[in-house]
Parts: C-alpha cells; structure tokens; sequence
C-alpha cells in the first residue's frame, strides 16, 4: 500500500478508476473492511456468550446480583441466560459441585454445542474450597475442562466480571486451549 | 435435678410399661435430658405427646462413641409449643442394631431417620424407606462415625433412575405403566438448582412424588468435628447463604450457652439488626425467585436492587457481602463505622416504601393470585406434624415465634407482631413473608434507635482474641492471642440445643462438648429439611405447574438442606 493517502473524490470519480488501483482501493475503504471469516466470528463469539447458569450454592445467589439490575451482565453481551444446554455455550459453574453432582454436570456439559467455554466461579467449583470434605469434588476442572477459574468464596460481581472479559479475550485471541483439546469424559454417562 | 424433672420422674413411675428405673435423668447447662433404654422410645415420645404436650418434634440425630460398648446416642428433641419448653431424650444403640421408628408419632421424624441410618448406620425398625438420604447412592460406609476419616472423598458415577418412596402395596423402584414419569432437575429450567423431583403425571395431574436431595451436601456436621470453635463459623455462612448473619448468630449463641457467657447489650442489639435484615434479605430472594418461577421476572430485578442495599450495609460493617461471618463468639466482630446506625435508618425510610411497591407488583397481580389463591394448602395440623416451622407454618395459622415464644436478645421489649396465614395456600405464605418484612423492618428501626452503649464483645481471654492493636503492641496482648489460637476455645464437657428464629423457621444447634478445641459433634436442625420432606405429600393430586410454584413458595435453601 502506497503513502499516499490522499482524500478521495466522489463516488463517481473514483468508480471509474480501475479496479485494483490505489484510488479504487481507498474508496471502497468508504463503506467496506476487509478481515479474516474466523476474526468475525471471534467478534461474533465473545460479544454474544449466552450463559447456563449452573447455579448449586451460594455463588449461585451472588451470580444473580451480577446478573442483576447494579452489576448488569448484559453490558458485555452475555444476558441471555438459558437454563438449557442446547441453547447455551457458556457454562458457569457456580458454587459447590459434589460427589452426587458430579455425573450431572459432566452430562449436562457433555449436552452444550460446540464451541462451548467452561467458567468455574468460587473456590469450590474451582477446588473444593474449605471443603476438603467426604462427598465434595475437589474441583471441577477433575471431570470437564475450564477455561477460566474465578477465586473467591463466593467472588465479588466485579471479579465475576474480570472473569468473562478474560474469557472474551481469550477468544478474540483464538487463545489455544490445549485442555479442551486433549479432554476425554472420565467416564460415560 | 430440676423440680420440672423430679415432677416428670413421678408422674413417669406411674405408668406401667415404661422402666423408669433404668432411666437417667440430668439438667445442665438449661436443658433437661432422659436417658432411656431403646425399648421404651416409642411408648415414653408418645406419652410426652400426648400428655405432656412436647408436641412438636424438633430434631432426631445420631452421635457416635466408638469405644462405648453401645456405641451410639440416638437423640431425639422436643418441643412444647404452648409454653416454649423443651426436652432431650437420649438412648443407646450398639452396631448393627435398631430402635423403634416414631414415624408413627411425627411424620416428620421421616427424614430425620433416614439421615441418622445414613451418616451412622443406625437401623430404625418400621421405617418404610430407610436408604440413603444425603450421600450418593454408591457411597461406602457411614461417613459421621468417628472412624470415617473426613476428606475420604469416594466418587459417583450414575444417576439413580426416576424412583418413589415405598407404600403398601406399591414398591417405590416399580414404575406404573399408566402414567408419565417425569424427571425434574437437578439444574433444570423449571427447578431451583440442586433440587431434584421426580413425579408420575396422568395427564398434568401428579400421582405420585418424590424428591432426592444431597446433591449439595457438603459435609458441613464432619467440617464442625475437624475445625476449632472459632473456625467453624465461615461454614455456618454457608448454610443458608442467603440470610447468612443469622446463621453466624444462632452457632455463636449455642456456644455461648454452653461456655455460660452473656454478651453485651451492644452486642445484642447489632445481633438483632443483622438478624433482622438478614430475614429481609432472605425473603427478599424467596418473593423475587418465586415470582420468576411464576413468571414474573421484573419481580426479580426490582427486588435485586433493594437487596444490593442490604450488601452495601453489609460490606460497610466488614467488608464482605454474602458470607459475612459478622459473628464471633461472644460479640461480634468489630464496632460499626460512623454513621453505619444512620445509614440504616434511612434504609428503613425507602424500605416502608418499597416493600409497599413489592406487595403491589405480586399480590395485586392478577396471574400471580391465580395462580397462587387455594393452591395447594397445607392444614395446621399438617403443617405441625411435619414439623414446619417459621413462615410455612405461620401462613397456615400457627402462630408459632421463637422471637415471641421463648425470646432471646431482648426481642421481648420489642414492638411487632406476628403475622400469620389463614389457609396455608400458597398465596399466604408470599403474604406472611411480605408482612414479616415490614415487621422487620420496624424491629429494626426500634432497635437503631436506642443502641445500648458500652463493648461490642466481651473481653473474656480465654474467648475473645484481643484486638489487633494488642497483639501488636505489648507483649500481654501477644500471649493472648498465641494462646487461644494454639489451646483453643475450649467449652466445658457436655451437650447443649439451642435454636434462633431465622427466615425459614426454627434453626437449631446440637452441640456435643468434649472439652477439646473441637466440637465432638454439632447437628443443626434446618428448616427446609423438615419443610420439603412433606413435599411429595402436598403435592400430590395437584397440576406439575403448581408444584413448581409450591417448590418456589417453601424457599428450600440447598445449602441448609443438605448441608
């Protein structure tokens, strides 16, 4: 691309210039961009990740404040919070996963479309917490893979917050994510 | 011995078939305790019934010592609901061996022993569906038997298929081929997080139903057992996490009964505003989800921003928003900053208003009375036999207030009153739970008021952790804190229940004592627990749409009810 940049004419004039010209090539800079399909997709991705709300415990009931009028989700494009795994790709684990839920949730994870993303929200969901307990699983990232882990027990919203913005970076990224690459379900249900 | 014992010994010699001799009676630390023989349970719980008028049955539990020959206590507690009184019965079972169910007494008692068969092992003859209750159905052993060691973690994974409780004539793992079965939850739209029901439909109408709970037991009694007196209050938070404070209170409050203290009228009065806007915050959740389950989402919304306020309170006093942990025992944590009363108070202003707003948009809401007016009510009697406490049982008609029935805190002095239901439909209890709003919020206000001066804790070494700058600053305050951090709180030997008003009902602590730093074992008897084991019975004959409204209405918090 030359240095010239110079201000185009008018529609009509630089029409007739020929195609593949610099003069073309700045006027369709008017009113097109060009990209790569797979960076608007990425756009496309992390502006619109529908939440499933995998709601347990008491990080359940502070999701429903980040969820709520003060913290407000919907800001970063991810409102639309579906209870069901077909129609969502954001899973966001939230609070205490047990022994006895654990089957579900890796069924329940197992149902969600491609691409799907894991958030894991709390110290519970991420290792058990201070639960190192008889019936708690220490962590969910031991049956299906996460990709962001949010500390706190329960977090505040805002962290809950950094915690998707990581995510929609990660994907405007294209961030390898070798451990849902090598994942295999721990065991068929 | 108390004269209320030797009374009860007396009028016990009279009656024939009990063996009064080999009981054990004691009173300590305010409670009175029997100690009886296994055999005698049944007929000595129905003449406490009966004539005595313990007529509510508040807990059953287990507790193990595995060096006694009879290595288990099955304890039962009681309660009188005219005059507040309450009783202990104790007795001893060895491995293997049983004791009469009283489900025939209270129906209640259903899950109570289903819990103590799972955590210890204890057979209870004559339950029709002793199995698992909490842990998962692959689980191996008895996990709250002393010899079970706390992080043994043991992994699932099946899901047990759709199954019922067991009935004459209908085996409950048998399937009618007439009806629908249909599974519901856990994590399902229509159905609050960890809650799972299962129902056979003919058309819409349910025939049978069932409800599987533990999908969050968390092991909160085991974490008790393995954790100092001060440490296990982080995990009381998380029982009903979204009145978190008032669990806080109600643990302290029971270890402050057996270590005989009394904490300062500051304290007291703090205690009450938290518990009281914990109890707005809790119904807060229970209005605004129910209403999403009923479809009336703005509900919800609307009620989130009164509740981010309550946090905003929350935070100013320490920092944290849901699991506070305010309480220590013997205060509370810190003095609350400048302003904090005042800040209240005008709280108090916008709520009078809100709730009003809050009432309009539900109650007056044509769809919403439709579908909640006669749905699906639950009689008194009902109500008492399954032991339902706190607003489920008030919305039925019994006006049954621990705040009012036996006070603590200085509740006593304190201008409200106690709003009850006439039918026990679902629409009376969202009634209840507004109006106990508003009451709450007068408390409240009385309370903000006049705050007592002096001390927010006692100052009692041996208890309290002096204050930081103590500990940094001379070397007394140092040895305070090493020492109470490395010996420990240690309560003297013994057992203790205590129970607080908390949102949903009666919220009770069984404290076994040993002396150690530990508790030996602390039971808390949830409110939901009693409440949603009467589910599959109230909901039978109605429409699946009402059930999921009556889910919603009974506010079952997974967190106390799994624990």
């Amino acid at each position: 691309m030359s240095e010239t940049n110079q201000p185009n004419g008018s529609f009509s004039s630089a029409n007739s210039s020929p195609v593949g010209s610099q003069a073309h090539n700045d006027w369709s800079r008017q009113f097109a961009f060009t990209t790569k399909l797979e960076e608007v997709v990425r756009w496309g991705r992390r502006n619109s990740l529908w939440p499933l709300a995998y709601g347990t415990a008491c990080c359940g009931i502070e999701l429903m404040s980040v969820m709520g009028p003060k913290y407000d989700l919907a800001r970063f494009g991810a409102e639309v919070v579906r209870f069901s795994p077909r129609q969502s790709d954001l899973l966001i684990v939230a609070g205490t996963i047990t022994e006895k839920m654990a089957p579900i949730l890796l069924r329940i994870y197992r149902q969600m479309l491609e691409p799907k993303y894991v958030i894991s929200m709390g110290v519970c969901a991420s290792s058990g917490g201070f639960y190192r307990a008889y019936h708690v699983l220490q962590g969910i990232d031991r049956i299906i893979p996460v990709d962001v882990f949010i500390p706190g027990c329960p977090p505040t919203p805002e962290a809950v917050l950094d915690g998707v913005m990581l995510l929609q970076k990660m994907i405007k990224d294209g961030h390898p994510r070798p451990w849902k690459k090598n994942w295999r379900p721990p065991y068929e249900c | 011995m108390s004269a209320d014992l030797a009374t009860l010994q007396g009028e016990l010699r009279q009656i024939p078939f009990l063996q009064v001799d080999r009981y054990l009676f004691s009173h300590a630390f305010g409670d009175k305790t029997v100690v009886v023989p296994k055999e005698d349970i049944v007929s000595l719980l129905g003449y406490l019934k009966e004539t005595k008028k313990y007529d509510f049955f508040v807990d059953l539990c287990g507790v193990d010592y595995p060096t006694r020959p009879q290595r288990f206590d099955v304890v039962y507690h009681l309660l009188n609901t005219t005059n507040g009184d309450r009783i202990r019965i104790k007795t001893q079972v060895g491995e293997g061996e049983g004791v009469d169910s009283i489900i025939n007494l209270w129906r209640g008692a259903d899950w109570f022993e289903r819990e103590a068969y799972d955590m210890f092992g204890i057979r209870f003859n004559g339950h029709p569906n002793l199995r698992r209750i909490l842990t998962h159905h692959q689980f191996k052993g008895h996990p709250l038997r002393k010899d079970y060691e706390a992080n043994q973690q043991q992994s699932c994974t099946t899901t047990l298929p759709i199954h019922f409780d067991n009935e004459p004539g209908q085996p409950g793992n048998e399937l009618n081929p007439k009806y629908v079965p249909l599974n519901i939850g856990p994590s399902h739209p229509a159905m609050h997080g960890t809650l799972r029901v299962m129902v056979e439909l003919d058309g819409e109408t349910i025939v049978r139903a069932n409800c599987e709970i533990g999908y969050l037991h968390r092991c909160f009694e085991k974490m008790a057992e393995t954790h100092p007196y001060q440490q296990v209050i982080p995990y009381t938070d998380r029982l009903n996490y979204c009145s978190a404070p008032m669990n806080n209170i109600g643990y302290c409050k029971t270890v402050e009964k057996i270590l005989g203290v009394d904490i300062p009228p500051k304290a007291k009065a703090i205690r009450i505003i938290l518990a009281e806007l914990s109890r707005i915050m809790d119904h807060i959740i229970a209005i605004g989800t129910g209403g999403v389950d009923l479809g009336a989402l703005s509900a919800f919304f609307h009620l989130f921003a009164y509740r981010e306020r309550i946090y905003e309170i929350f935070e100013k006093l320490c920092g944290a928003r849901l699991t506070v942990s305010l309480m220590r025992i013997g205060g509370v944590v810190n003095e609350p900053p400048p302003g904090w009363y005042d800040e209240i108070l005008e709280f108090c202003r916008h709520m009078d208003k809100e709730i009003d707003e809050i009432s309009r948009l539900l109650l007056d809401n044509k769809i919403f009375v439709k579908r909640t007016r006669g749905v699906l009510p639950v009689k008194a009697q009902d109500a008492l036999a399954w032991g339902y406490t706190g607003p489920m049982l008030r919305a039925s008609g019994v006006p049954l207030d621990l705040r009012k029935l036996t006070p603590y805190y200085g509740y006593e002095q304190l201008d409200f009153s106690v709003p009850v239901g006439s039918t026990g439909d679902i629409y009376d209890r969202y009634v209840v739970r507004i109006e106990e709003m508003r009451q709450s919020v007068k408390i409240v206000r009385q309370v903000c008021q006049n705050i007592p001066e002096g001390d927010y804790t006692i100052r009692d070494k041996s208890i309290v952790l002096p204050p930081k700058k103590e500990v940094y600053g001379n070397i007394e305050g140092l040895m305070n804190h090493f020492m109470l951090i490395m010996k420990g709180l240690r309560p003297p030997a013994g057992e203790v229940y205590d129970a607080t008003e908390s949102a949903n009902g009666e919220l009770g602590f069984y404290l076994v004592s040993d002396g150690s730093a530990a508790p030996y074992r602390l039971k808390v008897r949830p409110p939901c627990f009693a409440i949603y084991q009467s589910f599959p019975y109230v909901v039978r004959g109605g429409q699946i749409a009402d059930a999921i409204a009556t889910v919603a209405s009974m506010n079952i918090i997974a967190g106390e009810l799994d624990r």
